[in-house]
């Protein structure tokens, strides 16, 4: 192990140094692109022996990795917001072709208006599409959970595409101290990618044939299938890390001071750290509070959040996503864990944060005084000038 | 004569999905002929996903990595540095992709792994239309033609896809026709003798695209190079060879007419006299220009 200063993006260009790739693809957007670069720097001064594409588009970033994975290859790509959106079809072609491929997403918000700043709608539309999503909050989780993508998406009951998210600069471009596993710990924790190749000029196989409707729903099952697989997979490789490496997430949650708690927030990404913060101050006034971090979207933690809930009285739920004409994403799925398991307790849906407005210490102090007052139903968080 | 030199094995199976008469088919088999069985195949969206036949079956014997429509020359290029990396050394890529899915919705993905030299050798099988759609206008729908969405004719010309290629400085660029199949097996294999991204263009009658019946494929084939609508040709590093039958069409006498061509495909039955008077002086001006700017002193 090796300490080092790093950005959340350099942590990343680290972690798929250590997961030795054999072929990169990326298209550069802000803010991901310092991701890019890091890594285009190991492999040419020969710290990392993999083939770099510059493609000219994130929808040929995609094709270029399904391609490659199809073929056996270990592969990565990062983007943020527009380029996401802009690879959307192949995101779905990854998935429906069972391909391990890891994809670093730098959360932005997505235009118009433009904006380069966090907002997890980006990363959310990518929900229903087959990918694993799985979200960090500071350098050393970006570069934990890169490499533990891979053993997730490579695990045979699994087989599906990772993404790896995190907050535009709020992470990506913070310098944080990130311990870095030297290269036997490395090779310790990730094996080369165990071949499932399309070519075998032999007996040649097709990848994507034309289906009719005897065929394709069971293909679509056999995902759904995968993803449940993934649960107990990504609760056993933070347990597996942990022992190895010291660094612990607690799985698909991170719980911060729950087992107590009467009132929790749930809530993505790095604006953890200063709920915690005012989870603290409120703690010292003798007011159980705590925070429950969802660290995979994809698959949902149902029985984490049930499990959470079932001593709270009330909660809150920030969605730090556009919210347009319905309920965030977060707590819709979070009302389903608790209808599912007749837990009836307010919740109260903040959406906010959106397009990089911070969400201080001073605002979860604030929603945590509405979540003890009982207050309940969907809020736009801070919006000047009122609703 | 033509069968002399070519394997006898079949890497386009009995019981594909084509309709009779198909032109890409007949293309292709010769393509997986003159490439062997170390070939991996990539398809967009095209009738070429729809040949293949429906899972668990393939009517293609060789790897076959089906992909969305405008992606193809982007997964192969992911195909090729990935077996590099593999060490795997002796394979073809081949991306056999339609007009549409090269000259439209393809033409960026295909520009980017032209421009970045891929090993790849890249099939565009144009037979003018979207076809597996129902014949609607592509980029490569012939001036005046009729399909389904332009159904006075096409107003627009067609791109010159082969052109835009040369223009990428990449080592091979030739156009082939059904109807030559020594012309397509000897393009093919010193396209997989060069190191870099090959584009071959193929001129594909469609019998129910271009309203012909099924048995005048060859024949429509034949007459578009005889009569100097189709040429064929290569571009070795930048240098222009005319091949085969359009070796001797530079002199306009030895052409024929394209009234012959045209009033055997339904998709031309409502062109005026005058309307293929103007396609005959585009042939010509074509033609013209070989002579003058490309041959250049060579003419």
């Amino acid at each position: 192990m090796k300490r080092m200063v790093l950005s959340g993006n350099y942590a990343a260009a680290y972690a798929v140094k250590a997961a030795k790739p054999h072929v990169v693809s990326a298209y550069p957007i802000t803010p991901q692109t310092t991701v890019i670069e890091k890594i285009s720097e190991f492999v040419e001064k020969g710290e990392l022996d993999a083939k770099v594409i510059r493609v000219e588009s994130e929808h040929s970033a995609m094709a270029s990795v399904i391609g490659a994975a199809a073929v056996g290859a270990r592969v990565y790509t990062a983007t943020s917001s527009q380029g996401l959106l802009y690879m959307y079809e192949m995101c779905w072609w990854a998935a429906g072709a069972r391909l391990p491929i890891v994809m670093g997403v730098v959360t932005r918000a997505i235009a118009p208006p433009w904006s380069i700043w966090t907002d997890h709608s980006d990363i959310l539309t990518l929900r229903d599409s087959g990918w694993i999503i799985m979200f960090a909050a500071s350098a050393q989780e970006v570069y934990d959970m890169t490499l533990q993508a891979y053993r997730i998406a490579e695990e045979q009951c699994v087989s599906l595409p990772v993404a790896v998210a995190w907050d535009a600069f709020v992470v990506s471009h913070t310098y944080e101290p990130v311990d870095i596993l030297d290269d036997e710990e490395a090779k310790d924790f990730i094996r080369p990618r165990e071949e499932k190749s399309l070519i075998d000029f032999e007996d040649p196989g097709s990848l994507g044939n034309l289906t009719y409707p005897d065929t394709y729903q069971e293909m679509r099952y056999d995902i759904s299938r995968a993803m449940d697989n993934a649960l107990s997979i990504i609760r056993d490789i933070d347990e597996e890390f942990g022992k190895k490496f010291g660094r612990k997430y607690g799985g698909l949650v991170e719980k911060y001071l729950c087992g107590d708690a009467d009132y929790i927030i749930f809530l993505v990404g790095a604006a953890g750290g200063d709920a915690r913060v005012a989870t603290n101050i409120l703690r010292r006034q003798g007011v159980k509070v705590g925070i429950c971090r969802i660290r995979s979207i994809k698959p949902f933690p149902y029985k984490e959040i049930i499990d959470v809930c079932s001593r709270a009285k009330a909660i809150a739920v920030l969605d730090r996503s556009s919210v347009f004409g319905g309920k965030g994403p977060l707590a819709v799925n979070i009302r389903a864990a608790l209808h599912e398991s007749g837990i009836n307790i307010p919740v109260l849906e903040v959406v906010g944060g959106l397009g990089g407005r911070d969400i201080s210490v001073e605002d979860f102090l604030e929603i945590f005084r509405l979540v003890i007052k009982g207050k309940k139903g969907l809020i736009w968080w801070g919006l000047k000038g009122g609703e | 004569m033509a069968h002399k030199f070519f394997p006898k094995e079949e890497f386009l199976l009995k019981g594909h999905a084509a309709c009779p008469g198909c032109g890409a088919a007949l293309v292709l088999r010769h393509v997986l002929k003159a490439l062997g069985a170390r070939t991996i195949l990539v398809i967009p969206a095209s009738c070429s996903s729809v040949i293949a036949g429906p899972f668990p079956k393939s009517s293609y014997s060789v790897p076959v990595l089906h992909i969305a429509f405008a992606a193809s020359a982007a997964a192969a290029s992911g195909i090729v540095e990935a077996l590099d990396k593999l060490g795997e050394k002796t394979f073809n890529v081949v991306v056999w992709a339609g007009d549409g899915g090269t000259a439209d919705i393809g033409i960026q993905a295909l520009s980017g792994a032209a421009e970045r030299g891929h090993d790849i050798i890249y099939i565009c099988y144009d037979n003018e239309a979207y076809m597996n759609t129902g014949i609607q206008k592509s980029g490569l729908t012939p001036y005046k033609a009729w399909t389904t969405t332009t159904p006075r004719g096409n107003p627009s010309f067609k791109k010159d896809m082969p052109g835009i290629m040369v223009s990428h400085r990449i080592p091979y660029v030739a156009t082939i026709s059904p109807a030559y199949p020594n012309d397509i097996v000897s393009k093919i294999r010193k396209a997989a003798k060069i190191r870099g991204l090959k584009y071959i263009h193929a001129h594909i009658p469609c019998p129910p695209g271009w309203r012909f019946d099924s048995s005048l494929t060859v024949r429509i084939a034949r007459l578009a190079v005889l009569s100097g609508v189709w040429i064929l040709y290569e571009y070795e590093n930048g240098v222009f060879r005319l091949t085969g039958p359009s070796r001797k069409l530079v002199d306009k006498s030895k052409r024929k007419p394209i009234g012959e061509y045209l009033k055997l495909q339904g998709r031309f039955r409502h062109l005026s006299e005058r309307d293929v008077e103007e396609l005959q002086k585009l042939v010509d001006e074509r033609w013209e220009a070989i002579r003058k700017d490309i041959m250049g002193e060579n003419a």
